[in-house]
């Protein structure tokens, strides 16, 4: 049992706030991957939670232990550094065993270890190698390996894939997913993109400037974003934002037409994402600013009311610049929220 | 002008100068070892390591060199890792700990003397404290390993501080993630000393050991300020052939041998803390 609970943690680095009250509780064996823009405080919260960095305010607690006052290595954690610190005077082998042989395992359970784990990154034949000899894409493999050998109730990933070519990410994350599901390892996964965190998390938390904006599971965070940050940042191209004036009774306009929405007082912003928007009769006018046909979809750029506002439609139809379309927002797609709090108005 | 060329170019200047005030005195004392009574023979080596101080004066620095190198190295090894530790103060404490830096060898010894001899320091004080009734000979013929102790003292004293400097600038060189992926991976403070800081600070390690052992074998000033002839070493068999014996032949020939002994230990110190191949420190 390795619940993460992460208790009003705050951290300051002098007069600068990286984390502002951070309250999270990570399920005993649950995928959580941390999402969030460059500088947002992922790996600060990590390292909190290793034990490398103490947290200014807080508590953070695994498997029902307090462990903010242990050494990191009491804590049950193995980690992956996002700048894999790779021991450049040891081999990979010797690398990968570093842990292990801390703990004194028998030598033959650190050899077996070992293999199993390097054999699972597709690095068994690099071994012997010293990690000068080594790529980048292979380092970090390096790096996961270590950590996986340990066989930790928690781990602790910082962008373990950043640095593999596409086809080999997509093969690792499923092998990685599959070990921790198969060893019933508690996961906190830091990364910045979005495909890989929806692929592998249990939970995604959506991290902006020090918080923790929504944690929630990825389809709920794809298809009801908590705030305009969240609606903004998650999902390629991201969702449209129109100004919405109140008319009365749950009624909006928006670019001149009247739309149902919920009773607010105050303007709102109303948002679709650009699927969820089709060709229809009545619905939103729009003037079409730039075509790109993405293969099984077009990406339509329209200027709408005066705003710009992106559609995703189907690559039959034939358009060009200037043409005016109508589109019709899938009703139960469509989401709101208040400009001065920023977050979403049910 | 062909970039093929350029690196020899730039180093022409310093090689010359190297030529002209190294190499050239060198060969002449090496001819001069060779040299006697008008014929090349190996004479003045004969003569020199044939006589009975030689051995005597060998064997005292290499155990002043066996006694003070190790102790230097554990010593700027723990106050190297000590100052890399500190956050604040930590220049102070260096520009302090490197002072004994900038004292010239024979001064160094003359205040070591200071101490140890009759109406010093240390006399005064213990008979101040009623510890011994009148101040005695404490660096005479009667104490021998008074003397090594005091020539030794001084020499850690005096030089410990270079390869302090050495190891700093070594250990800051390492980076920090290392020692972190280490604690998490489960090594002890004393572990990560032993399997990160000392692997990973071999180069510097190299240089500083190979300074202090060849300056160890020239070690000479702080022995005469403190022992005079009572502890002969090698440098003094070399002054006093080519100053009191007038033999520039003899002096010569000496200072091929402490030149070979340096070689060699230099040669097994490189060896000894080779990084291996591949291995990117
Ligand atoms: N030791 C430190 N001293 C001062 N500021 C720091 C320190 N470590 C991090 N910061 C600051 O805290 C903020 C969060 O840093 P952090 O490394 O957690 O970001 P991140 O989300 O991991 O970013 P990235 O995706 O680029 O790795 C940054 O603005 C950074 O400048
Ligand atoms: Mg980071």
């Amino acid at each position: 049992m390795a619940e993460i609970q992460i208790k009003n943690v705050a951290k300051a680095f002098g007069s600068y706030t990286a984390l502002h009250d951070i309250n999270l509780t990570i399920a005993d064996q649950e995928f959580m991957v941390l999402l969030g823009a460059s500088g947002c405080g992922k790996t600060t919260l990590l390292r909190i939670v290793a034990g490398l960095e103490t947290a200014t305010t807080g508590e953070v607690w695994i498997g029902g232990r307090r462990v903010d006052h242990l050494p990191p290595k009491d804590r049950g954690i193995a980690m992956v550094f996002q700048n894999y610190a790779v021991f450049p005077h040891l081999t990979v082998f010797e690398n990968i065993g570093f842990g292990l042989r801390m703990k004194k395992l028998p030598e033959a359970e650190v050899k077996r270890r070992v293999e199993r784990t390097a054999t699972l990154m597709h690095i068994e034949q690099l071994l012997g190698r010293y990690s000068g000899e080594l790529s980048g894409g292979q380092r970090q493999r390096v790096a996961v390996a270590r950590a996986l050998a340990m066989e930790p109730d928690v781990i602790l990933m910082d962008e373990p894939l950043s640095n593999l070519d596409a086809l080999l990410r997509l093969e690792m994350r499923a092998e990685l997913k599959g070990v921790l599901a198969e060893s019933k390892t508690t996961a906190i996964y830091v990364t910045h993109d979005q495909v890989e965190a929806m692929s592998l998390a249990d939970r995604i938390s959506v991290m902006h400037q020090g918080r923790i904006v929504q944690a929630d599971k990825p389809v709920a965070i794809y298809r009801n974003p908590a705030a305009e940050f969240v609606a903004g940042f998650i999902g390629n191209p991201p969702m449209n934002f129109l100004p919405a004036d109140p008319r009365g009774d749950g009624k909006w306009m928006v670019a001149g037409q009247v739309i149902d929405g919920p009773t607010h007082s105050g303007a709102l912003k109303f948002a679709i994402r650009p699927e969820d928007v089709k060709l229809g009769d009545h619905g939103l006018p729009a003037t079409v600013r730039l075509v790109e046909p993405l293969g099984a979809h077009l990406l339509v750029t329209c200027d709408v009311g005066g705003t710009l506002f992106r559609a995703v439609l189907d690559s039959d139809l034939s358009l060009k610049l200037g043409d005016t379309l109508t589109l019709t927002p899938q009703g139960d797609r469509q989401r709101w929220f208040d400009p001065a709090t920023t977050l979403a108005v049910a | 002008m062909s970039p093929r060329y350029l690196p020899y170019i730039l180093i022409l200047p310093v090689t010359l100068f190297l030529c002209a005030f190294f190499l050239y005195p060198f060969l002449l004392v090496a001819r001069q070892a060779f040299l006697s009574d008008g014929g090349y023979s190996l004479q003045n080596f004969r003569e020199t390591m044939g006589y009975w101080k030689f051995s005597i004066s060998l064997q005292n620095t290499m155990l002043l060199a066996l006694a003070v190198v190790p102790v230097q190295v554990s010593l700027a090894l723990l106050m190297a890792t000590m100052v890399s530790r500190m956050k604040k103060g930590r220049d102070l404490v260096l520009y302090i700990w490197t002072i004994p830096l900038g004292i010239s060898d024979l001064a160094a010894g003359i205040i070591w003397f200071a101490i140890f001899e009759q109406s010093g320091f240390l006399n005064s004080m213990l008979t101040g404290l009623g510890v011994i009734d009148k101040p005695a000979v404490l660096l005479g013929y009667q104490n021998p390993l008074l003397v090594f102790i005091a020539i030794a003292l001084a020499e850690i004293w005096r030089a410990t501080a270079i390869m302090l400097v050495i190891l700093v600038a070594g250990i800051g060189l390492i980076p920090k993630e290392y020692y972190e992926a280490a604690e998490v991976f489960g090594a002890s403070p004393w572990q990560r000393f032993l399997r990160i800081t000392l692997p990973l600070l071999r180069p510097s390690l190299q240089t500083a050991l190979i300074l202090r052992v060849v300056l160890a074998f020239e070690v000479f000033a702080v022995v005469v300020a403190l022992g005079g002839t009572l502890f002969p070493v090698m440098m003094g068999q070399i002054y006093s052939y080519q100053f009191d014996l007038q033999n520039a032949g003899g002096a010569a020939a000496l200072a091929l041998v402490v030149l070979a002994i340096s070689i060699a230990f230099t040669l097994v110190i490189l060896r000894a803390l080779r990084v291996p191949k591949g291995a990117t420190i």
